[in-house]
């Protein structure tokens, strides 16, 4: 071996390191939540109330409204988020109000969760009078991953060549036309893909939901979208760090938190399910 | 020859992009149920020349235009025109086949569809036309339902053939058809460009000088945005009038 092949040998070997030090992380994570949190996992954990200051019982109720979070806040993100970045992308053309829509929306996308959250008391629990709410989250969770899904939009319709929209503009069709019959459904794995992704957010953000919706202990199932829910990143932040009996309560937290972990990890299959599924589909359509 | 018809009409024609004046005062008549074909250099602006017919330079910003394009001795330019009405009448095939992902069937029918076309049987009996007029339903009439990317790149392009006459259009624009394609499929194209001649106006754009003589009546040289010359195709590429288009089309530069 030569000099530059030595150089190449050892400076891939870094990179390949480097690479399999994130996998090893995150399988630390993993490995830690599973192994502390596993025996407390229970039929009785998933279906059953908190009991005795939270240091007993299950998570149902956290569970229920981090699902009517995560639904919620997509019935709002979803129909926005898609009909922006279609309309950036594909309709506005480039001028002047396109980028100041396209920095205003990443500027969105960096400012802080929890200013979301004082965002979302102000607007929509004081000013609109959502009361701390399902609505009120959903709607806060929505602002909070609307950039995510603009972006992701915007990104799978600018992937499609511009090929398949001059030729349906060439055969009369108009550019709502050619968007609904030719790009959408081109595009729609990618975006179902990042949609799933800003639900997956969406399940594990604390800040926005404290002021918003999130019952520090609510032994029961919301009956309307007015009501106040448990969710569980905020559930798991309550046991552990303002619990009535935080020791007691540890093994509570390690099941919380691999539930939610679950939640996600199974989110990300489903996305990519979905991508293929629907990829498959454009394909042979 | 008996006087015919002039299907399409360029006076004093000049396009710019931003700043680049892109076409330089174009006159041009081209009659109806013949084919022109547009040689040149590549940014001579041939191509450019052609989609303004289909006003597909609408679509990019910056760009700019005076004088008259005329189809039936209308200004297809006037606030008036939909841009989709005209765009049904003047088909368009591109340089590199550009199917949809949709069945064989679907992407003939696409045209009809997207015009307001309901009637699945009239439908039906359009895609079958359009198919035999573009010599593709022989060979795909037994997998309509199959995706259009499973054809070869040849049987894509007569594909997107089809799917531009299926619309019954009246001119069909091409922008270097064959260009992507191997010689067979090539020499299927320029066939079908001969046949298609009895039913449509056809203007053609390429690089190819042999396709030029074989498959046009008339042809326009074009040079730095300039139409150079424009005549019959046999006095252009015999006797041209001016050096510039001899040493073209002898292969002296561009």
């Amino acid at each position: 071996m030569n000099k530059k092949n030595i150089i190449q040998w050892f400076t891939f070997g870094i990179f390949r390191a480097l690479s399999y030090l994130v996998v090893l992380i995150l399988f630390f994570i993993l490995g830690f939540i599973i192994y502390n949190g596993i025996g407390v996992i229970s039929w009785e954990f998933l279906t059953g109330f908190p009991e005795d200051g939270m240091t007993k019982g299950g998570i149902l109720p956290a569970i229920v409204g981090t699902l009517c979070l995560m639904a919620g806040s997509m019935i709002f993100a979803f129909p926005v988020g898609v009909m922006s970045g279609i309309y950036i992308n594909e309709y506005a053309g480039n001028n002047w109000a396109v980028k100041f829509i396209r920095i205003m929306t990443n500027n969105l996308s960096g400012i802080p969760s929890i200013v979301f959250g004082l965002f979302g008391m102000s607007l929509f629990v004081n000013t609109l009078g959502f009361g701390d709410s399902i609505l009120a989250g959903s709607l806060t969770l929505g602002l909070l991953v609307l950039p995510l899904v603009i972006r992701t939009t915007e990104e799978a319709m600018k992937a499609i060549p511009d090929s398949f929209r001059t030729g349906s503009l060439a055969l009369g069709a108009t550019r709502l036309q050619t968007i609904w019959r030719v790009i959408l459904p081109m595009a729609f794995p990618n975006i179902i893909t990042g949609l799933i992704l800003s639900v997956g957010r969406v399940s594990g953000e604390t800040a926005p939901i404290l002021f918003t919706v999130a019952a520090y202990f609510l032994p029961k199932l919301p009956a309307s979208i007015f009501d106040q829910v448990m969710a569980l990143p905020y559930h798991l932040y309550v046991i552990s760090t303002s619990g009535t009996d935080i020791e007691a309560s540890r093994s509570m937290a390690y099941g919380t938190a691999l539930v939610l972990i679950s939640i996600v990890l199974l989110i990300n299959i489903l996305a990519n399910s979905l991508r293929k599924y629907f990829g498959n589909k454009v394909k042979t359509n | 020859m008996d006087e015919k018809k002039i299907k399409l009409e360029a006076k004093n024609v000049n396009f710019y992009y931003d700043d680049f004046h892109a076409l330089k005062g174009i006159n041009m008549q081209i009659e109806q149920n013949s084919v022109v074909a547009f040689i040149g250099p590549s940014g001579c602006g041939k191509s450019t020349f052609l989609r303004l017919f289909n006003r597909m330079n609408d679509l990019i910003d910056g760009t700019h235009l005076t004088g008259e394009c005329l189809l039936d001795g209308r200004d297809i330019y006037d606030k008036r025109v939909h841009v989709d009405e005209l765009r049904k009448n003047v088909g368009m095939v591109f340089q590199k086949p550009n199917p949809f992902p949709k069945t064989i069937f679907e992407n003939v029918a696409y045209g009809l569809r997207v015009n307001g076309v309901k009637d699945e049987k009239y439908i039906k009996q359009r895609v079958e036309e359009s198919l035999q007029s573009a010599a593709l339903w022989e060979e795909v009439k037994d997998k309509l339902k199959k995706s259009a990317f499973e054809l070869s790149g040849g049987q894509q392009q007569r594909l997107c053939i089809a799917r531009a006459m299926a619309i019954s259009p009246s001119v069909l624009l091409m922008d270097e058809p064959a260009s992507a394609l191997d010689p067979i499929s090539t020499a299927k194209i320029e066939e079908l460009i001969h046949e298609l001649k009895k039913d449509y106006t056809i203007v053609i754009v390429t690089h190819n000088m042999q396709q030029a003589a074989r498959v046009s009546d008339k042809t326009g040289f074009f040079l730095l945005g300039e139409l150079i010359e424009y005549d019959q195709t046999k006095k252009i590429f015999l006797n041209p009038e001016k050096e510039s288009t001899q040493n073209y089309i002898t292969g002296r530069f561009g």
